[in-house]
């Protein structure tokens, strides 16, 4: 042990309530770790499958078919009015009874789709119901007269999505998806629910084996996700700065 | 051809460049967030009929192999639903009303923090809304819960903390930081004109405030004070985590009590998101209609 | 399609009876006229009159419900018209500029002729730096939009039509939106390019641009021409009374 390590490992003794041991108990450390890079990945998945998903959401949102349309709105609806923590709960534990298994060695009943599979479905889809409505408005904040003008340039209506539409659209939509996305690395605490291992998870484990280290725990998880959502806000600010054009935008 | 300048202006906005339509939505959570209730209320009864209806059947089709048949599920369901309404969403709501109350009461306090000419109070105060607006609501859930005593003693008397109180607090602090946002949005919204005015005619700051703008932002403020409301209401199922006994916690001992047969998964969670749904779709439809009636007014 | 056997002694732009409702409203009842090449004609008229309307039916725009407008033998509404073809010809210049936001002026310029005539990058640019100083935007290349004013992003968008080469060049009131400051140096620009020989319609307010520039003047009304003639004759003489009515009211 260092003497980092020995100062909080004496630490514990003297002061029973902060013991923080997972900064000098290799084994915790490592809980501490995996559970980091757990919610990290969860993160990153269903960020990038939520914005697929939005994508291809506001899409069928301007689709010629009625019942297209119909059914983007009811998946819309049920997944923005509900509880997110109910959403993943009835994914895993109510449609997850109906997923098929495999067996690796003739004993266990693996389901193809685990828990950590569920989490990041019914994150994304959540997250996903959000982002479509927010690409739907940037498309649409683009001005017709703008289209109008690149129509009368000649270009087709394909031309126009991509050189016109899309770009504006995407850094009108920029702010709101910020903060969605934020939003959505909150919300995955949540699949703590289902016990996806993620940071909240693991630091529980730890106080629950050991209590005397609740405290430093807290503590930890606090700084955690604060460091971690401070990371993400200020490094889609420096992206929407980045892509200002001069004159347009608050 | 002034008019049409005028008319121009009026369409663009602040500027006369044509560079874009002015946008819905704002950063700060407030405008953005009423959104949420845009979309709940923008429902249609049709559609709700259809996912309903998709709902209901679907699990009844899964389920025709099991040995517990889905009417049996149903049953069960009924038999536990005043058992899980009056005590388990009636602890949610209870929970969902005092957590405004008291997030409602710091956020607006916080929020006059933040626009506080004395330097140091105004950036306590910011800082403190953005760490709390910025962490999981589930996280400072389990912190204020753990941190919180079970029990306090003033005087002889020891008075147990009840732990979905403890739950309140717990939730009120990220309403305290959102609602911080919205006091502080409509306080700059408030043109300047009127502090301007104000202060021509010898008004104090603070009776500029009292007097003059909070009276203007109180109506501009219900919106997304009520979007705020559904979004907590739909995040008090978070108490069933740490053992609090709201509707997801009595659902989950209900299906105990039925020896758990994975027939019962389908109606008693479907159950709680119908609810949810059916308690904040009426919200976010009225919230719709105030917000429009406050805009026309302006 | 097109089978193109237009000659230059032929009207370059030809209008004959078009009438146009939005809805129940009924926009243009008959329109009829012809613009030679290299002619400069003014539609003036109050609001409402339907001159905007016709102008965007010619470069399709609005579709018209009967009648023809043909552009170089071009029927503009024939539904198997190759649209491309028709705005290879028409240039058309808009109240609100409509300029692109995320792209500099040079940009803009260079965009349509390079995604959509496809033409080599070397020669649109020196393309679009001949048009830049042509219409005395020189040094504001690779400005946005948005750090020009109205009256510098209208004279982008007029050198940005001119990027296609277009054989006629519509003006919708393309200066309404402006300070009378700035309404002069677009002004200029247009009678430059009229004065190179092109042929321009322009919907526009300005009488005394129009008194200037122009080779004939249209006055609308209701849907209608009422009246139409050389400006020398137009602003003194005008024979119908509505005519009459509206030229004193804004002379």
């Amino acid at each position: 042990m260092n003497a980092f390590q020995q100062y909080f490992y004496d630490l514990a003794q003297t002061h029973p309530k902060w013991n923080f041991i997972y900064l000098y108990d290799p084994t915790q450390t490592d809980r501490v770790i995996e559970g980091l890079w757990m919610t990290i990945q969860l993160s990153v998945v269903c960020v990038i499958l939520s914005v697929i998903i939005g994508i291809i959401g506001a899409w069928v949102q301007g689709a010629h078919s009625k019942y297209l349309r119909l059914a983007m709105q009811g998946y819309i609806q049920f997944f923005r009015n509900t509880p997110p923590l109910v959403q993943l709960m009835f994914f895993y534990f109510a449609l997850g009874q109906f997923t098929p298994t495999y067996s690796p060695d003739g004993w266990l009943e693996v389901p193809i789709i685990s828990n950590v599979g569920w989490a990041i479905i019914s994150l994304s889809f959540f997250a996903g119901a959000f982002n479509v409505e927010i690409f739907r408005a940037g498309i649409e904040a683009v001005p017709d007269s703008t289209q109008e003008a690149a129509e009368a340039l000649g270009m087709n209506r394909l031309q126009i999505y991509i050189y016109i539409v899309l770009p504006l659209a995407f850094r009108v939509s920029l702010p709101a998806l910020n903060n969605n996305l934020v939003n959505l690395v909150k919300t995955t605490t949540q699949a703590l629910a289902i016990a996806v291992p993620e940071l909240l998870y693991q630091m529980i484990s730890i106080y629950n084996d050991y209590s005397t280290a609740q405290n430093a725990c807290m503590v930890f998880l606090f700084f955690a996700y604060f460091i971690l959502v401070g990371i993400l806000v200020l490094g889609m600010h420096r992206w929407e700065r980045k892509l200002r054009i001069p004159g347009y935008g608050a | 051809m002034k008019t049409a300048r005028k008319a121009f202006r009026r369409y663009h906005g602040d500027t006369d460049l044509a560079v874009l339509k002015p946008f819905k939505f704002s950063p700060a959570g407030s405008v953005q967030d009423l959104l949420f209730s845009r979309w709940l209320s923008g429902f249609s009864p049709r559609s709700l009929l259809v996912v309903g209806l998709l709902f209901c059947l679907w699990p009844g089709f899964a389920m025709a192999q099991g040995n517990y048949s889905f009417t049996q599920a149903l049953d069960a369901l009924w038999r536990w639903l005043p058992f899980i309404v009056t005590k388990g969403f009636a602890l949610n709501l209870l929970v969902s009303f005092f957590t405004m109350l008291v997030g409602t009461i710091a956020g607006v306090l916080l929020g006059l923090g933040q626009i506080s000419p004395l330097r140091p109070l105004a950036r306590t105060s910011w800082f403190i809304t953005q760490l709390f607006r910025n962490s999981p609501w589930l996280v400072l859930l389990f912190i204020v819960m753990l941190a919180l005593p079970f029990e306090i003693q003033i005087g002889d008397t020891i008075y147990p903390i009840p732990d979905w109180l403890k739950a309140v607090f717990g939730l009120s602090l990220p309403i305290m930081a959102n609602i911080s946002e919205i006091v502080r949005g409509a306080i700059i919204s408030v043109p300047t004109g009127q502090w301007e005015a104000s202060e021509s005619l010898a008004y104090s700051r603070n009776q500029t405030l009292w007097l003059v703008i909070l009276p203007q932002c109180f109506k501009r403020m219900i919106p997304p004070w009520m979007n705020w409301y559904a979004i907590l209401t739909m995040a008090t199922p978070l108490i069933s985590l740490l053992g609090v006994e709201d509707i997801v916690t009595l659902s989950r001992q209900a299906m105990e009590a039925e020896d758990n047969h994975p027939e019962l998964l389908v109606p008693f969670f479907g159950f709680t998101l119908i609810i949810f749904f059916a308690y904040c779709y009426p919200i976010a439809r009225y919230t719709i209609k105030l917000e429009k009636r406050f805009v026309v007014n302006q | 399609m097109t089978n193109n056997d237009w000659t230059p002694d032929q009207p370059l732009v030809s209008i004959r009876d078009v009438y146009k409702s939005f809805g129940d409203l009924e926009v243009l009842k008959g329109v009829s006229l012809d613009i030679m090449k290299g002619e400069v004609i003014c539609i003036i008229g109050p609001s409402g009159s339907g001159k905007s309307t016709l102008i965007r039916c010619v470069n399709a725009l609005n579709t018209i419900d009967s009648g023809s407008i043909k552009v170089e033998g071009l029927e503009v509404h024939d539904p198997g018209l190759d649209k491309l073809e028709l705005r290879k010809r028409v240039g058309m210049v808009f109240q609100q500029y409509n300029l692109f936001p995320h792209k500099t002026a040079l940009e803009n310029i260079m965009m349509a002729p390079l995604k959509v005539l496809k033409q080599p990058q070397a020669e649109v640019e020196e393309r679009a730096h001949k048009l830049i100083k042509r219409v005395n935007l020189g040094g504001k290349e690779s400005s946005y939009p948005g750090e020009l004013s109205g009256g510098q992003q209208q004279r982008v968008a007029i050198a940005r039509s001119l990027a296609m080469n277009p054989d006629v060049m519509l003006f919708d009131e393309v200066t309404a939106a402006l300070d009378p400051e700035t309404v002069n140096e677009v002004l200029l620009a247009i009678k430059d390019l009229a004065q190179d020989g092109m042929t321009c319609i322009l919907v526009t307010h300005e009488m005394g641009f129009a008194r200037e520039v122009a080779d004939h003047i249209y006055f609308t009304d209701r849907g209608v021409i009422v009246e139409h003639g050389p400006p020398a004759t137009f602003f003194t003489k005008a024979k119908d009374p509505r005519t009459q009515e509206f030229l004193s009211q804004i002379l």
